[in-house]
């Protein structure tokens, strides 16, 4: 065990998996040389040589349309998109392409690959290097969408996308690259792609939330406490396919719910979870199921720090679930 | 011969000016009767369209020379990335008309599971034939990643990818002939300018001379060819491809050729292809050119010909009887193969719906007719 940032847990999955697998290839914008814009893939290329960690050309539709080829035909891409808001030229290629490929070919062809990018709000990036997209990608059968929230899940997860048969959308919450520490094992391990993790036990209020906001949780559940109330938090971290059954199992073990993503809240993932509990478990809710979310609005800079949910906001939204 | 000046091989009289397409007479003969093989599978599907036995078909009329001689020099270790107008170059290597007709009919055999339109095949033996996407250009820089891998490896794989001149107009085009002219990638590029994209001529797709000249920007060489002379086409292929596997890296090719049906068989092109051009190309028809060609060393007459064309027709017509006898998909298909293991969120949608179907009965299916 050795204590790791998030982002030190990324590093040291992808340098395990490369050393174990030669056919693990790791590409995309600035991520040689420079080791990516954030820094999640340096000394990769030194270790790995040039064929297997590399710079692309300025172009997210080629580097995923490459990764899909390159999967199919035996190697095991992991390609970097540098921010989530620039995956969109990709979008067709993820969508229609890469989710679909062996449903359409009868399972013929397989596109087995992982897309790592960076999503999410708190480094001042404005409108264009901090969106939360899961919810345009959880709405595609055929593929698999994984938020990891501590650098023990980062790198088990990792390795696990790696490893599936799927492809993969691995969205890493930059707000936790360095802010979150934890321990980490040495080597291979896996975090399997089918389970929630329940990261904080309480009997009152589920909050139910990924990625950046489990730490957001995480204090509102603190303050909470200190007021009477026994908040649960449960870390989704793979949305897609999700653990339906772990998510009504908390729900109907605590009765009062909130969902929590600092995405748009209108049709956006907290909407799915609201409605599996609606539609299963009604008669076990004490309260109106709450979503907390991002406001549907762009994303804004200056002002970001009142566009993402905080303590404040989610503790509210626990208080009046909880004296409903 | 002047730079916009198409590689002809074949002249007008049938000769070919000394040049050795290195063919065996079996193998002249194969390329023949593919070509017979797409234009009569193409006949056979129009009439099944029509008469309301299959729901949609993609005519190759006029292109079957461009299709045929580039995957005349294609091995089976090779990987093609076609076009949905493409097929022949499947049935050359010996993909069956009953295979490709049991997707036409979208029945139990089909190897999509009927899951995608007609003409959207996919095959994996006797070569790989990538599995046809509508959306255009996605396969292109797919193509130039599998060719990376072949190269990484060390194997002298080449992919062929076919597009057509509203190719070149996707994003797919730009970045996969960039990321191949980047990192070399074992490609040939045939764009089959065929003229038309659906409705819209060449001219609404480019402001460019041509799309040969295109390649110059991606550091590769572009090659001009006639798309209706098929030792033309094997010509350029052969060059592109031993490049291609010498390590030298991606070429395009632009083949000139023209669509002389519809777009598919819900499109009508007698409302936007003016009459002077159809009358122009049908005077150059692929097939009689290489049937003059044919003649010319001795390995065609009228009368083979006839009796090729007749011996063709009976064995489509026949995969086609038997493609129609086959049920529909089971309704599991819809739920296998999303992912590599079913999901439970999946596998209850599924048993609900098997449920339904017997408490309920089965969903009737709609009349509805497909515009594009």
């Amino acid at each position: 065990m050795t204590t790791r940032t998030l982002l030190q847990a990324i590093n040291d999955g992808l340098h395990t998996v490369m050393k174990e697998d030669p056919s693990v290839l790791v590409f995309g914008e600035d991520v040689g040389v420079k080791g990516g814009v954030f820094l999640v893939t340096e000394g990769l290329q030194k270790e790995f040589g040039k064929e297997r960690c590399f710079d692309t050309p300025l172009s997210e539709d080629g580097i995923v349309g490459a990764a899909i080829g390159m999967a199919m035909n035996g190697l095991k891409p992991v390609a970097e998109i540098q921010f989530q808001d620039f995956i969109f030229p990709a979008f067709d290629q993820i969508v229609s392409e890469a989710a679909k490929l062996r449903y359409r070919s009868g399972g013929q062809y397989t596109a087995p690959m992982v897309i790592r990018t960076p999503y999410g709000g708190g480094i001042q990036g404005g409108l264009y290097h901090s969106q939360s997209g899961e919810a345009y990608f959880c709405h595609t059968p055929g593929l698999k969408v994984v938020i990891p929230s501590t650098p023990h899940d980062a790198k088990g997860l990792l390795i696990a996308s790696i490893e599936d048969p799927d492809p993969v959308l691995f969205l890493e919450p930059k707000a936790l690259y360095r802010a979150v520490k934890g321990e980490v094992p040495e080597g291979h391990y896996t975090v399997d792609l089918t389970t929630l993790r329940e990261a904080r036990p309480g009997k009152d209020v589920v909050i139910f939330c990924y990625g950046a906001m489990v730490p957001v949780a995480m204090k509102a559940a603190e303050l909470a406490s200190e007021n009477g109330i026994d908040c649960r938090v449960v870390d989704l971290r793979t949305l897609l396919p999700l653990d339906e059954e772990g998510v009504l199992e908390h729900a109907k073990a605590v009765g009062r719910v909130v969902v929590l993503h600092e995405a748009p809240r209108f049709c956006g993932y907290g909407g799915e979870i609201s409605a599996l509990i609606a539609e299963n478990c009604i008669e076990y809710m004490e309260a109106p199921i709450t979503r907390v979310a991002g406001f549907d609005t762009p994303f804004p800079n200056t002002l970001e720090h009142h566009y993402l949910p905080d303590h404040r906001r989610v503790l509210d939204a626990v208080e009046r679930t909880y004296h409903f | 011969m002047s730079p916009n000046e198409p590689l002809r091989v074949i002249e007008p009289d049938g000769g070919v000016n000394g040049y050795d397409s290195r063919l065996t007479e079996d193998q002249l003969i194969h390329c023949y009767r593919t070509m017979v093989s797409v234009r009569v599978f193409d006949e056979i599907c129009l009439k099944l369209q029509r008469s309301g036995r299959i729901a949609f078909s993609i005519p190759n009329k006029g292109v079957e020379a461009t299709q045929i001689g580039a995957a005349s020099v294609m091995k089976t270790s090779d990987w093609l990335f076609p076009s949905y107008r493409d097929f022949g170059m499947a049935l050359y290597h010996g993909v069956t008309p009953l295979r490709m007709m049991q997707n036409m009919f979208g029945n139990a055999e089909d190897q999509a599971k009927g899951r995608q339109m007609p003409v959207h095949f996919s095959f994996e033996e006797p070569i790989r034939f990538y599995s046809i996407s509508s959306p255009i250009g996605t396969h292109i820089p797919q193509s130039v990643g599998a060719a990376y891998a072949a190269k990484l490896r060390g194997e002298d794989t080449v992919c062929l990818t076919s597009f057509g001149d509203g190719g070149t107009s996707s994003m797919g085009f730009h970045s996969g002939l960039n990321f191949a002219g980047v990192w070399k990638a074992p490609v040939v590029f045939l764009c089959q300018n065929n003229g038309w994209a659906i409705s819209c001529p060449v001219e609404e797709q480019t402001a460019s001379e041509g799309f040969a000249i295109k390649a110059r920007g991606y550091g590769m060489p572009g090659v001009l060819i006639d798309g209706n002379d098929l030792l033309a086409v094997r010509k350029a292929t052969e060059e592109a491809v031993e490049r291609a596997r010498a390590g030298e890296g991606p070429t395009l090719i632009e083949a000139l050729t023209f669509r002389m049906g519809g777009h598919s068989t819900s499109d009508d092109p007698t409302r936007y292809v003016p009459k002077d051009m159809v009358d122009y190309w049908a005077k150059r028809d692929p097939i009689e050119r290489f049937e003059k060609y044919l003649e010319g060393v001795g390995l065609w007459s009228p009368e083979m010909g006839k009796a090729l064309y007749d011996e063709v027709t009976e064995e489509i017509k026949e995969a086609a009887r038997q493609a129609e006898k086959i049920s529909s998909p089971a309704l599991d298909t819809i739920f296998s193969d999303v992912y590599a293991e079913m999901p439970p969120h999946i596998r209850s949608q599924g048993q609900a719906a098997f449920d339904l179907a017997r408490t309920r009965g089965d969903a009737e299916a709609g009349d509805g007719d497909f515009p594009l």
